[in-house]
């Protein structure tokens, strides 16, 4: 019963179906990183405030530096590495929306989620909107005028 | 380690718990305490599969809210914006996205932090926490659940399972304010919660609580006694907001200015808001 005794778990990364053994209280980051070899997910502050580490759980963006592996026991974790993010990616190398690129598997997943939502929603994609989506995903480099532009460029060519 | 599915299995096991262990819900608070050392548990219950405590729905006189809610939850719940108004504007303030799709109603509860942005509005809106053990359920006040610095009344084997939001009075006035960033609260954090009813011309019923200002959530009751009843004015609500900055907040003194400088924010945040409230000219 012990926190550090491994547990038997299965999900769904990028859609493979996986089975992982790991202490519960794991960082969904590190196992994603060390035990999966997905190293595209950045560790950026380790505390919730920069989301470098965002990726999206049950298509939901979350810090994976705060989630404990078991909680995502029978769930569907899509990470930069996965599909889906082709225009996203196109529209940040076009409009320079990456510089040293540590923030931008963050913003790049987040940016997905947050045109998914307003689809979902049938509400318009505007600066606004982005501002708010992107609020949690900290850039040291862009000065975010670059990110924005290109959240809203991918906007356009994502159906 | 123990993973209930169901509140009847989560209760089961914390039956047994000692107070070295810890509930889990979304992670927020715990993973970072956990990261940082702050925390070492020997044993973990973790709530997050126990769906069946995360719903929002229409009872006799008010709204009930389980405790896993998230803050997403909130905002997407029609039945919440309807009947918890500043709850979810509250909860709107908690966070960036990746933030609000996990962190809970009973963890904000829980951590008991005199920061969170949920607490003042929770004692501004009566709200009551429902605990249950295998020994029972029981009902309390949120101002009677915190107890002091990040301190409950949860007993060991208790669960928040959650939280009842009694109908506010139809012609009540309420708002929510909050000053400064969560990064930045050690210097500048202030959240204040206000209700009201101008009655006649007269204050009545106006509830108020606060955040970042002393050790918990505090309401500030001299504030409330001193504007009861009375016609607002520009004189009377200064005057009033002053004195609750003096006399209800008790901010840490570690650095000279920061009390002062919390104190002096809390009156500004708070006179705002009842010159809005009470539709007084020349609010700011
Ligand atoms: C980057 C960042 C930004 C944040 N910003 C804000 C903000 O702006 N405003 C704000 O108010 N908060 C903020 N928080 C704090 C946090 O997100 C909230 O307090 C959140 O509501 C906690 O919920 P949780 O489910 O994640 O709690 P957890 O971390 O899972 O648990 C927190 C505590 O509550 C207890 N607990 C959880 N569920 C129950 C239950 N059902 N019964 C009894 N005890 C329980 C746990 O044992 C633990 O002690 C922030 C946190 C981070 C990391
Ligand atoms: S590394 Fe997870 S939010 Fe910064
Ligand atoms: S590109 Fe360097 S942190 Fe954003």
């Amino acid at each position: 019963m012990s926190v550090q005794e491994p547990v038997d778990l299965r999900c769904t990364i990028n859609g493979v179906a996986r089975e992982l053994r790991a202490a519960p209280l794991r960082r969904l980051l590190d196992v994603l990183r060390d035990d999966l070899g997905l190293t595209g997910t950045k560790e950026g502050c380790g505390e919730g405030e920069c989301g470098a580490c965002t990726v999206l759980v049950n298509g939901e963006p979350v810090n994976s530096c705060l989630v404990p592996v078991c909680q995502v026991d029978a769930c569907s974790v899509t990470t930069i590495e996965g599909s889906g993010f082709e225009g996203v990616q196109a529209a940040f190398l076009e409009h320079g929306g990456a510089q040293c690129g540590i923030c931008t598997p963050g913003m790049i997943v987040m940016t997905r989620a947050w045109l998914e939502e307003r689809s979902r929603l049938g509400a318009a994609v505007d600066l606004e909107s982005a501002r708010k989506a992107l609020a949690g995903n900290l850039c040291r480099c862009t000065g975010y005028a670059k990110i924005l532009t290109s959240a809203l460029a991918a906007a356009a060519v994502k159906p | 380690m123990q993973r209930p599915r169901t509140l009847e299995q989560a209760l089961e096991v914390l039956a047994r718990a000692t107070s070295s262990a810890r509930l889990l819900a979304g992670g927020t608070d715990l993973m970072v305490e956990f990261e940082t050392g702050r925390t070492h548990p020997d044993v973990v219950f973790d709530l997050w599969g126990v769906k069946e405590l995360r719903y929002v729905r229409a009872e006799n006189g008010g709204l009930r809210l389980g405790s896993l809610s998230t803050c997403r939850d909130l905002l997407d719940s029609a039945l919440a914006r309807e009947g918890a108004d500043l709850l979810v504007l509250a909860a709107d303030e908690v966070g960036a996205e990746q933030i609000k799709n996990r962190a809970t109603l009973g963890g904000n509860l829980g951590t008991a932090s005199p920061a969170s942005d949920l607490g003042p509005v929770l004692s501004v809106l009566r709200a009551r926490v429902r605990l249950v053990s295998l020994r029972g359920e029981r009902e309390v006040s949120v101002d009677d659940f915190w107890t002091g610095y990040r301190a409950t009344q949860r007993a060991n084997d208790e669960l928040i399972e959650s939280v009842f939001i009694p109908t506010c009075p139809r012609d009540e006035r309420r708002g929510f304010r909050k000053v400064g960033t969560r990064r930045a609260q050690s210097i500048s954090k202030v959240v204040v919660a206000m209700a009201l009813r101008v009655d006649g011309g007269v204050l009545q019923g106006v509830r108020s609580a606060a955040g970042s200002v002393a050790e918990r959530i505090v309401r500030l009751s001299t504030l409330e006694r001193a504007l009861d009843g009375q016609r607002p004015s520009r004189a009377l609500v200064s005057d009033a907001t002053r004195d609750s900055a003096r006399v209800d907040a008790r901010p840490i003194d570690d650095v000279r200015s920061t009390a002062r400088y919390r104190r002096a924010t809390l009156q500004r945040v708070a006179e705002g808001l009842i010159l809005d409230l009470a539709g007084i000219e020349g609010a700011h």
